[in-house]
């Protein structure tokens, strides 16, 4: 059982009030009829599935009905954090310690759990 | 390979059955072989199995990082059955089907195949027009079913509770009486004694880390016991399949998600078919030894923990009790995961890759051992010619980039 914290309601809540919804920070292509078919089948069916650090996106499905990501390993199952949309993540497969910041300005280009 | 009989028992017997040969050997890897399929799970071993004894190709390594069938083979619920919707996936697990029913004679091993039926139960008018569909579909692709009424229904499970009290009422059902179980740790045992017996070389412990590909043409694998070369490498690595691809630079649509299972203490014979149900999804059967198995729905999230959270678990037996309330005091008694590598439209993916001579047999989600015997058919066929076998081409990862999806997702009485 999960205890997760809503970054928009601050609280930690059971699992069941919350849904998974997959991989985060997937961006729908800004022009979707110009995209090849190999553009648009990456972006619908294509994930990362990594054995490791993992960015989610959740819905707070019975609670504030918000969505938000979660960082989470994928084979301890821990909680790494949990931030809002538009957010980028602290802890990443290259950074597992965790950055200071969340601002996506200071930051390398992250490759793997994150497209966006 | 010494055969089973019914005489070798009384024989060995008569040595208080302490000269049994090994089932298969434990050799010392080669450093090159024709194939190498990753992976020594059921589909794996099937695979090299029908390499060697159907396709002549016996220079073949199964390269398997734990213990045979320790992965999915060990932690599913052996339901097998072939009423899928379209034409391509029935085509699969009806090939499959085929393969079970003398599966224990061409292995001259007990696989315990129990052809007890399979039920699809339907509560709603939709179901039951889903389920009208579906059997009218398999019948047309020669593949027995039936459709049931409530009655129908009441009548082959007595225990289950199909009154119009319940909370989703059992409007009816579809009925595959040539469905059933069989016993997963026994396929696994007699495919790597089969495949053994024909020269297969089964190594166990040893990990790939890692592929050797030299322009765009694999030729062999890094493991922990040393480099092995082929210039054919066939990857049947269920939820890893997605680790095991990116070592090979390749991405596959899959997600790897915990799927539970559960079996109950042993209780006296009271149910004598399986019955899954995807409206309150749940399914059940009962094992030769009087366990209860039960079975229900992925963890929504990705894990590679084999194991998952309670709450899945309590949706599940919430769905049992539902069905057979008679169960609602049996105790449960051990629960465990799998990782299972889901597709987006519930079908595998058996394809060649972009890197020549490496192919994939992964995607089974949620029911790949029914399939066992039948994927490892198409897929040595496979790589032993180089090129799909018929059943297996529909299955090609370039399916999620055209856009030929076989969508049976909820379409097969797939509980998922």
């Amino acid at each position: 059982m999960f205890y997760i914290h809503c970054p928009y309601c601050g609280e930690h809540r059971e699992e069941e009030e919350f849904h998974p919804k997959g991989q985060a920070h997937i961006a729908r292509p800004a022009d979707p009829a110009a995209c090849s078919d190999e553009e648009w089948g990456d972006y619908l069916f294509f994930r990362d599935n990594p054995r490791g650090i993992h960015h989610e996106l959740w819905v707070h499905a019975v609670g504030c009905r918000k969505f938000f990501n979660i960082t989470r390993h994928t084979v301890t199952y821990a909680i790494l954090e949990t931030y809002r949309m538009g957010e980028q993540p602290r802890f990443t497969a290259e950074y597992p310690e965790g950055r200071s910041s969340r601002d996506a300005a200071d930051q390398a280009p992250l490759r793997e759990g994150v497209r966006a | 390979m010494q055969r089973y009989s019914g005489f070798g028992l009384v024989k060995h017997a008569l040595s208080h059955h302490e000269n049994w040969e090994r089932q298969w050997r434990n050799p010392t890897p080669k450093k090159a072989y024709d194939v190498i399929i990753v992976g020594g799970g059921g589909h794996g071993l099937a695979t090299a199995y029908y390499l060697a004894k159907e396709f002549g190709v016996r220079n073949v390594a199964v390269i398997e990082k734990g213990w045979l069938g320790g992965g999915n083979t060990a932690r599913n619920t052996t339901i097998v059955r072939s009423n899928y919707l379209w034409d391509e996936a029935a085509a699969l697990y009806e090939h499959s089907m085929k393969l079970w029913e003398g599966l224990s004679q061409d292995l001259n091993y007990n696989v315990m195949f129990s052809q007890r039926g399979v039920l699809n139960l339907g509560h709603t008018l939709q179901d039951m027009r889903d389920i009208q569909r579906r059997v009218n579909a398999n019948r047309l692709n020669g593949i027995d079913g039936e459709v049931l009424d409530a009655k129908g229904v009441q009548a082959l499970v007595p225990i289950m509770d199909c009154s119009k009290n319940a909370r989703y009422p059992v409007m009816g059902a579809s009925w595959q009486p040539r469905a059933g179980v069989a016993r997963h740790d026994a396929v696994a045992w007699g495919f790597a004694r089969g495949a053994d017996a024909h020269g297969v070389d089964i190594l166990q412990q040893t990990e790939v880390t890692g592929f050797k590909i030299r322009d765009g043409q694999v030729y062999g694998v890094h493991t922990n016991r040393g480099d092995i070369e082929a210039k054919t490498v066939g990857c049947v690595t269920a939820g890893n399949s997605g680790v095991l691809a990116k070592m090979a630079g390749i991405k596959l649509p899959l997600e790897s998600h915990p799927l539970q299972a559960l079996v109950s203490e042993p209780l006296k014979p009271v149910l004598d078919t399986v019955v899954m149900s995807n409206h309150v999804h749940g399914y059940i059967s009962q094992s030769d030894k009087g366990d209860l198995v039960i079975g229900a729905g992925i963890d929504g999230y990705n894990g590679y923990g084999q194991r998952g959270s309670y709450p899945t678990v309590e949706h599940t037996l919430q769905a049992i009790v539902e069905m057979f309330p008679i169960f609602s005091r049996v105790r449960m008694n051990r629960q465990w995961g799998g990782i299972v590598d889901t597709c987006s439209d519930a079908c595998p993916i058996l394809s060649k890759t972009q890197v020549k001579g490496l192919y994939f047999n992964c995607g089974w989600g949620t029911g790949g051992f029914k399939a066992t015997p039948g994927s490892g058919h198409v897929f040595a066929a496979s790589l032993a010619k180089g090129e799909m076998h018929p059943i297996a081409a529909p299955f090609s990862i370039d399916r999620f980039h055209t856009g030929a999806l076989i969508d049976e997702h909820g379409a097969a009485g797939v509980a998922h």
